[in-house]
């Protein structure tokens, strides 16, 4: 029989959703842990020094494409398994009892993510572009703290931050445990542990990302 | 418990041939008594339909004692209906109130086509099990059953994939019409003995690519297959059936 290539079979297309999930799940606990420094409220003093360093150093720099990277194969390989799944039921059902054996954020992953990702164009056209053109266009002195800071006094802002963020724990909540499962990591001892690692993750990563953008926005960190 | 009787309205999938367009079909049945099993309710039903010179219902099954992977009526948006780890035909009519509206439609999946009615084609797991589910056997005397020592803890998950009866409520009620605990069961109750070891890495990648060839859909992890399967197959076998993929790829010089 004609064996098939890794890539092109159903489970190692999984593999490849799970270990770059993983990979930006790793990213997360970074990126959180520096907007955490706002928390410190000293004046964004922290935060400058860890975003100027992220933004400056070459080892980030190199890493950075490899997210870009992570982030693209991720994108790609799941709405390319959504749509094809799709077409593995061409007649559906008339009724359907999903939350009799399923949870809705997994059955709905495709949407949560794709609503992710219009979050992320938003959230990237806010900083990442910003800050790009500072350096390497305009030249202008940067102050990431400062431009936080602005970005989120606006209350539509806010709530297109807040809604990112609900949309980010549903998504991990699934996620996380998910690429464990993909990788064939399932245990009777230790799959308990990952998913509670896993629901407390996602949790407080998202939940913290909130409070630092709640913070910012009543004014209660300058 | 006392024996009591109920009305049904009932929403049949009515589809004459694979090309039909098909539809649904309400009927009424009356005096059903909740003894009854949800095929023995069908029975009636179909009998009401020849009496009144119609054509009736075809839908599948064989046993009717839970262990042969035939009946598959999607019953109320959940295969094999609303009990869990039971099969259409061990599903009672207690299971239902009086005066219910009760929904049945066939299996529904690229991979498995409607051939009539609630009977749909499930050829597609007949050609993965001929993909891989085999162990050569050397001809010559009998050897003894009990020669090679095997891990309790392994038989007994052996066992447990081999519950498996293919009826392919998993594929129903997956939104991605997957057969990935289908083929995670078959593939780990070979893998999982030593009598399954001298094909172990070719069956799981030729049982792979025959579930990807015959148009099932990928694994997501909703958990749906593991929580309707009637035999109660664990997700820990797909999660095997990963792992023996990735090992067996890996190693393949193919």
């Amino acid at each position: 029989m004609a064996k098939e290539s890794f890539i092109s079979s159903s489970i190692g297309r999984k593999v490849i959703v799970g270990l770059t999930g993983l990979f930006l799940i790793s990213f997360l606990l970074v990126h959180v842990g520096i907007n955490a420094t706002i928390l410190l409220n000293d004046g964004g003093e922290t935060f400058n020094t860890a975003a100027h360093f992220m933004s400056h150093n070459w080892v980030i720099r190199v890493m950075e494409i490899g997210l870009l990277a992570g982030l693209i194969a991720h994108v790609v390989m799941t709405l390319k398994l959504h749509f094809e799944n799709k077409a593995k039921r061409p007649v559906g059902y008339a009724v359907i009892d999903g939350k009799a054996n399923s949870k809705w954020y997994s059955r709905s992953m495709a949407v949560l993510g794709t609503l992710l990702l219009i979050f992320l164009v938003i959230h990237m056209a806010d900083f990442w572009l910003h800050t790009k053109k500072s350096i390497y266009i305009t030249g202008e002195e940067e102050n990431p703290f400062e431009e936080v800071k602005r970005a989120l006094t606006n209350p539509i802002v806010l709530i297109i931050y807040i809604g990112g963020f609900i949309a980010l724990g549903y998504h991990l909540l699934h996620g996380f445990p998910s690429a464990f499962q993909s990788l064939g990591l399932n245990h009777k001892k230790y799959t308990p542990i990952i998913k509670a690692l896993g629901t407390a993750y996602s949790i407080i990563v998202p939940g913290l990302f909130a409070v630092i953008a709640l913070a910012l926005f009543f004014g209660l960190v300058q | 418990m006392e024996h009591t009787t109920i009305n049904l309205t009932l929403k049949v999938w009515r589809q004459k041939n694979a090309n039909d367009k098909g539809g649904f079909e309400t009927y009424n049945v009356k005096g059903i008594s909740t003894e009854m099993s949800f095929l023995e309710m069908f029975d009636v039903l179909n009998e009401q339909l020849i009496a009144e010179n119609k054509e009736p219902i075809a839908f599948d099954h064989d046993c009717r004692e839970g262990i042969c992977g035939m009946c598959s009526m999607y019953i109320n948006g959940r295969p094999h209906g609303p009990w869990h780890g039971t099969t259409t035909c061990q599903l009672h009519m207690r299971a239902f109130k009086d005066g219910e509206t009760v929904t049945v439609e066939p299996w529904r999946a690229k991979a498995f086509p409607v051939i009539r009615d609630l009977v749909v084609d499930r050829a597609a797991f007949d050609r993965i099990i001929q993909a891989g589910g085999y162990i050569s056997v050397n001809t010559g005397n009998a050897v003894d059953a009990n020669a090679i020592p095997i891990n309790k803890h392994d038989a007994d998950n052996a066992f447990a994939a081999a519950a498996c009866i293919g009826c392919g409520a998993c594929v129903a009620a997956c939104k991605n019409a997957s057969a990935m605990l289908f083929v995670s069961a078959k593939v780990s109750q070979l893998a999982l003995l030593p009598q399954g070891h001298p094909e172990r890495e070719d069956r799981v990648l030729n049982m792979v690519a025959q579930m990807d060839k015959e148009g099932f859909g990928s694994c997501t992890n909703t958990g749906a297959c593991e929580a309707e399967c009637p035999k109660e197959i664990s997700l820990e076998n797909i999660a095997r059936l990963n792992r023996e993929y990735v090992a067996a790829s890996a190693k393949s010089e193919g």
